[in-house]
């Protein structure tokens, strides 16, 4: 099957018009997430088999309300729609419509139309249109428009074999043009036409309105479109209000015309009335944060099982190939690298299906709409968008499907923000660290009545990661200028039932952007780490069974005490512990030792490795850090260590606070950046992210430590 | 005598007016293409819990907008 054959079919229309769900349906399972060059705009795209037997590429272009963009991602539209010279040039375009709607809709079909390009209309959502009792005459529609008219219900499929029939046939040109081009600009559109070659009036009228949303002007066609409108006075924007004025006119009229019956009164009451509640003063925060809560539980406790289930699988997988697979170097570094590696990438597979269940369900259901509504105001104030709020919740249970949750927010500069702060909501994984060092440094005691005082420690915590946020979002919220100026002006869509496959493909969608592509940063970063700590120079490392043979000669070590004196030597003498030693000087102003310093470059991976470190160092072995039994073995241990400086113990409150304060900051998840790497689409912020967080993490704990002692 | 410009967002929850036309340029070019038109009828429905933002139907169906947005929507009299 030559590629050539494969015609280019571009999916366009306004959002919540249904074209996830035409898309799903053309598509299925063949689709694919790739990059538009130059934004962060994922391309969505897949094949659909045609009734002749060829198959066409369908292009899931963002959802716009118009060919002139509001935000840097929606300027793609106009990109590809507007370059008819480049091979990516769709063959056709299918515009999608709410039915119910149609009013609004058809603005972008009468551009779409006069662009140029064979054009279909897909009528969707006919089931809810004949509920509201509304009916058109498509045959007069599509006379008038000069386009074939298809009426479709993406939902349950009906209508599209029709659509595919009319996609595989009609290659024709629209056949009129909408909008004229105004008398004072007929002159500027001719000579550009003339100039560029472009096929019709429209399209050179875009060149000369948006010369700088289309990359693909070269730089002498940019100069020579500047020289056009100087000479004929034509500026941006200045007939932009009036072309929408004569378009809705034509619409207004063509509206009068072809509808048979318009809409019976009251049919959104239902609609209505759970705006009503969920808008509420009192009831529609209230639900909110109850659903809010929910999703927090979700991924925080349900989660869990699965989550054991998969770490206990490929701790198995791990075991099992150490008895098979022969001894060596390459053996280990497969059943204590690799392995491990893919486990800690597939770990967070639970999580993000969960997560991502939820938000397709709240944005199939239009209730998403609803959250920005409730909550922009405040969330503006820090440079946010109303949708924040999941991502910011959810990083209390994960940052990673948090952070992959930011998708929603179209603004880039308030989604930048969003994925920067959102690492600083105290995760699930500092609560292991949490823990162990509440416990060791503040009293098991209550304070006035009922308030449990390592519980207190616990809530301030997570306050302070909370303040830390906003904190944060305020000031990039200063620093980061940009030209769009942030506007609302959003469509509360109608509330409607979720289309379950939708949900399913999305949750597939996710998995597998996450796994392919953070999976890979996260697996190199896992083996340079595994590598770090199981070698050393010299042969300390292989000799390490005899040298700690020979030093605790006196002991009389069980076998179990000789092998966790050895694991504590090997991590000592290798390159992760030569490391931990040579930033004790830095890390001495923070109150902490060369073996913290080791537990700290391990824990880079990911923070609840701190843990287990901490056992290994001190040679109590591998201890289960969630038993109790587990917990009190580390805390009676690290309590017993001595400060051989001061004599005094080493986890004293200043350094124990000192580190909570630590960790509550730092950055300390190979996961999160390889997670931010791929939502930024390059290594910018998230070294940003990791320089910030690490300077605020220092700083912070140095100040803690110097205040306490 | 000064006349005291009606807006949208002077507007309470049942109100319905027609729109006269727009004070910022800027805006006007984006809710234009959103249905707000010169003539165009509009209800103004509900406001979020401290009064920003609002919610209103025009062209067939509801949109949201800031309370600053809708000060820029001028109804006749």
């Amino acid at each position: 099957m030559a590629s050539s054959n494969r015609q280019k079919i571009a999916l366009v229309g306004n959002p919540n018009s249904g074209k996830s769900s035409l898309f799903n349906y053309l598509t299925g399972l063949n689709q694919k997430i790739g990059n538009f060059p130059g934004v962060t705009v994922e391309k969505r795209s897949g094949y659909c088999a045609l009734p002749d037997g060829t198959s066409a590429e369908i292009i899931d272009l963002p959802g716009v309300y118009s060919i002139y963009p509001r935000s840097l991602d929606e300027r793609i539209v106009s990109e590809i729609i507007l370059n008819h010279k480049s091979p990516n040039c769709p063959d056709k375009i299918v515009v999608i419509a709410d039915a119910t709607n149609l009013k609004r809709n058809l603005l972008l079909l009468t551009q779409i139309i006069d662009v140029g390009l064979p054009t279909v209309l897909a009528l969707n959502m006919m089931d809810l249109a004949a509920k509201a009792g509304i009916s058109y005459d498509f045959i007069a529609l599509s006379k008038k428009l000069g386009i074939p008219v298809v009426p479709i219900n993406a939902r349950r499929g009906v209508g599209l074999e029709e659509l595919k029939k009319i996609i595989t046939q009609s290659s024709s040109l629209p056949a009129k043009t909408i909008f004229k081009v105004w008398d004072d600009a007929k002159d500027a559109v001719k000579e550009l036409r003339e100039q560029f070659g472009v096929d019709n009036d429209y399209e050179a009228y875009q060149f000369l309105e948006q010369p700088q949303t289309l990359n693909f002007l070269s730089k002498e066609q940019q100069h020579a479109v500047s020289d056009v409108r100087t000479k004929y006075e034509f500026f941006p924007g200045k007939f932009q209000g009036a072309e929408t004025i004569q378009r809705y006119i034509f619409i207004q009229d063509l509206l009068n015309e072809v509808t048979l019956k318009a809409a019976n009164l009251g049919w959104k009451k239902h609609s209505n009335r759970l705006d009503h509640i969920l808008t509420h003063k009192i009831w529609g925060y209230l639900i909110f944060f109850v659903i809010l809560f929910l999703i927090f539980q979700s991924i925080f406790a349900w989660a869990q099982v699965p989550m054991d289930f998969i770490d206990g699988l490929f701790a198995n997988l791990s075991s099992s190939l150490h008895k098979i697979l022969p001894e060596g170097p390459l053996s280990n570094l497969i059943t204590e690298g690799i392995i491990p590696g893919i486990g800690g990438i597939m770990i967070f597979i639970p999580q993000i299906a969960i997560l991502f269940a939820f938000i397709a369900i709240l944005e199939e259901t239009g209730y998403m709409a609803r959250v920005v509504f409730l909550m922009d105001k405040i969330m503006r104030k820090f440079g946010l968008n109303g949708k924040s709020v999941v991502p910011l919740i959810s990083g209390v249970a994960c940052a990673i499907p948090a952070i992959m949750a930011t998708r929603t927010i179209d603004n880039w500069k308030e989604r930048t923000i969003t994925i920067f702060i959102t690492p600083l909501m105290s995760c699930s994984a500092r609560l292991p660290v949490f823990a162990i060092l509440i416990a060791l440094i503040v009293p098991d005691e209550k304070a006035l009545w009922f308030f449990n005082l390592q519980g207190l420690a616990l809530m301030g915590l997570y306050l302070l990661g909370f303040s830390a946020a906003l904190a944060s979002a305020w000031i990039m919220k200063q620093i980061i200028k940009v030209k769009e100026k942030s506007y609302l002006i959003m469509e509360l869509p109608t509330y409607r039932w979720p289309k379950w496959s939708n949900v399913g493909l999305t949750i597939v969608e996710k998995t597998k952007a996450f796994v392919f592509e953070a999976g890979k940063v996260i697996m190199a970063i896992s083996v340079v780490l595994w590598v770090l700590a199981s070698y050393g120079p010299g042969d300390n490392i292989t000799k390490a069974r005899e040298h700690v043979i020979e030093q605790t000669q006196n002991l009389r070590l069980s076998n179990e005490g000789l092998d966790d004196r050895i694991a504590a030597y090997k991590l000592e003498h290798s390159y992760a512990g030569i490391i931990g030693k040579s930033i004790e000087p830095i890390i001495k102003p923070l109150g902490y030792d060369w073996k913290i310093g080791i537990a700290l470059i391990t824990s880079f991976a990911a923070r609840e490795v701190f843990v287990g470190t901490m056992a290994t160092i001190y040679s109590i072995g591998q201890v289960d850090d969630s038993a109790e039994e587990g917990q009190v073995t580390i805390k009676n241990r690290m309590k017993a260590e001595v400060n051989p400086e001061t004599g005094g113990p080493r986890f004293t409150p200043a350094v124990g606070f000192s580190l909570l304060v630590f960790y509550t900051f730092a950055m300390q998840c190979m996961s999160t950046i390889a997670i931010v790497y791929r939502e930024t689409k390059g290594w910018k912020w998230p070294i940003i992210q990791l320089i910030y967080m690490t300077t605020l993490a220092y700083l912070s704990a140095f100040i803690v430590f110097n205040v306490f002692s | 005598m000064t006349e005291i410009l009606k807006t949208v967002a002077k507007m309470k929850p049942g109100d319905t007016g027609i729109i006269a036309g727009f004070t910022d340029s800027d805006l006007a070019v984006k809710l234009m293409e959103m249905g707000c038109l010169p003539g165009s009828p509009v209800r103004f429905n509900f406001t979020a819990p401290f009064g920003d933002p609002i919610c209103i139907s025009v062209s067939g169906y509801e949109l949201s907008l800031r309370l600053e947005e809708a000060d820029t929507i001028s109804i006749m009299n």
